[in-house]
């Protein structure tokens, strides 16, 4: 266990260090979304490319999503994500607490 | 494998080989309307196979043991988690991981299939991120080649006696990986100008690859986070699907 912990630990890390430092290194960066880097390169490759169909959602509103709108449905795909793992490792664990103890009696 | 279902896979195959090539298939998430309607329903097609197969693999699953259902949920939902973080990359650009390496590690490369191509309606219909007229090469990046390339390295490590939570962080970095490589692909065959396609798959490559390269080695290191805590935890749930050999832990 204290092996795995220490691995643990090490992984936390290095993770949220492969998320923090981008945003120091290069200050004022915009981290526009690269899929749109990707429409903006098809253009280059290929010339001038109109898409031939505007998102659903889009459609419906007469216009973009609004930002925060967007992030929100974001949270919202998080959410329901995070609220399922938590749960069941939730259980996990509890049930693992339960049998140590039921052990000991 | 039950007749019905080996009929059901041998006619989505052959509709997907007849379609296929009819159109001649010349294409991480492609924008809607930015690949023309052939490419389109090519990707689609060739994707449905998949589908099924996951379908009914996923089905077997769950027959064999109602209890499953609590790994293939956490697994669906780590794709749900992780596609919807959107990371700074060191190109000054955002972009987010796939998260499909988990599950095709844990189920193999064809309930991923089924479990991504939910997470991709969800951000087409809601998020305006990907399409629905684009949905087929998504998925088939996303939620086939990429598990396939995960699956087949984690076998490939485990072949070659690889400690387990090293094959695991490589077969979800390489997955990731490789999602990105099929998208460049698939923008290039529909795209090109004068110079070719491998040119401007390069070319796509180079939009991609480096700000997904952090992102891959981010996605292997949760994925091996959340193994390890589903080997502490889940044991018996890993036992039942037969990541974890009984003998061993038993």
């Amino acid at each position: 266990m204290g092996k795995n912990k220490k691995i643990t630990i090490a992984l936390l890390i290095a993770a949220a260090l492969i998320i923090v430092v981008p945003l120091f290194a290069l200050k004022g960066a915009d981290f526009g979304g690269s899929d749109d880097a990707g429409s903006v390169m098809v253009e280059e490759v290929a010339g001038k490319y109109e898409p031939w169909f505007t998102p659903v959602l889009e459609q419906a509103l007469g216009g973009e999503l609004p930002g925060e709108i967007e992030s929100l449905l974001f949270c919202v795909q998080t959410g329901i994500g995070v609220g399922i793992i938590a749960f069941c490792m939730g259980r996990f664990v509890e049930r693992k607490h339960q049998e140590s103890l039921r052990n000991k009696e | 494998m039950v007749k019905s279902e080996k009929r059901i896979i041998f006619v989505a195959i052959l509709f997907a080989a007849v379609f296929g090539t009819g159109t001649t298939a010349s294409a991480m998430h492609i924008m809607e309307g930015y690949l023309p309607l052939g490419y389109c329903i090519a990707w689609g097609v060739l994707s449905v196979p998949f589908l099924v197969a996951g379908f009914i693999r996923i089905k077997k699953c769950l027959e064999s043991n109602r209890r499953n259902i609590t790994l293939l949920a956490m697994a669906g939902a780590f794709i749900f988690v992780i596609s919807s973080l959107k990371i700074p990359s060191l190109t000054g650009s955002c972009s987010h991981m796939t998260g499909t390496g988990l599950g095709a590690i844990l189920f193999g490369p064809a309930p991923v299939s089924l479990l991504g191509i939910i997470v991709l309606i969800f951000q087409a219909i809601l998020l305006a991120h990907g399409g629905i007229t684009t949905l087929g090469a998504n998925t088939f990046s996303m939620a086939i080649a990429g598990p396939l390339m995960s699956y087949g390295i984690y076998k490939l490590c485990q072949k070659l006696k690889v400690n387990k939570l090293v094959s695991v962080f490589l077969a979800a970095s390489a997955g990731d990986l490789f999602t990105y490589c099929v998208t460049s692909i698939q923008l290039a065959l529909a795209h090109n100008s004068s110079d070719g396609v491998a040119a401007a798959a390069v070319k796509f490559l180079g939009v991609f690859a480096p700000t997904q390269l952090p992102l891959a080695v981010l996605e292997g290191i949760l994925t091996v986070l959340i193994i390890m805590a589903l080997e502490t935890y889940g044991t018996q749930e890993l036992m039942e699907i037969g990541f974890i050999k009984k003998e061993v832990n038993g």
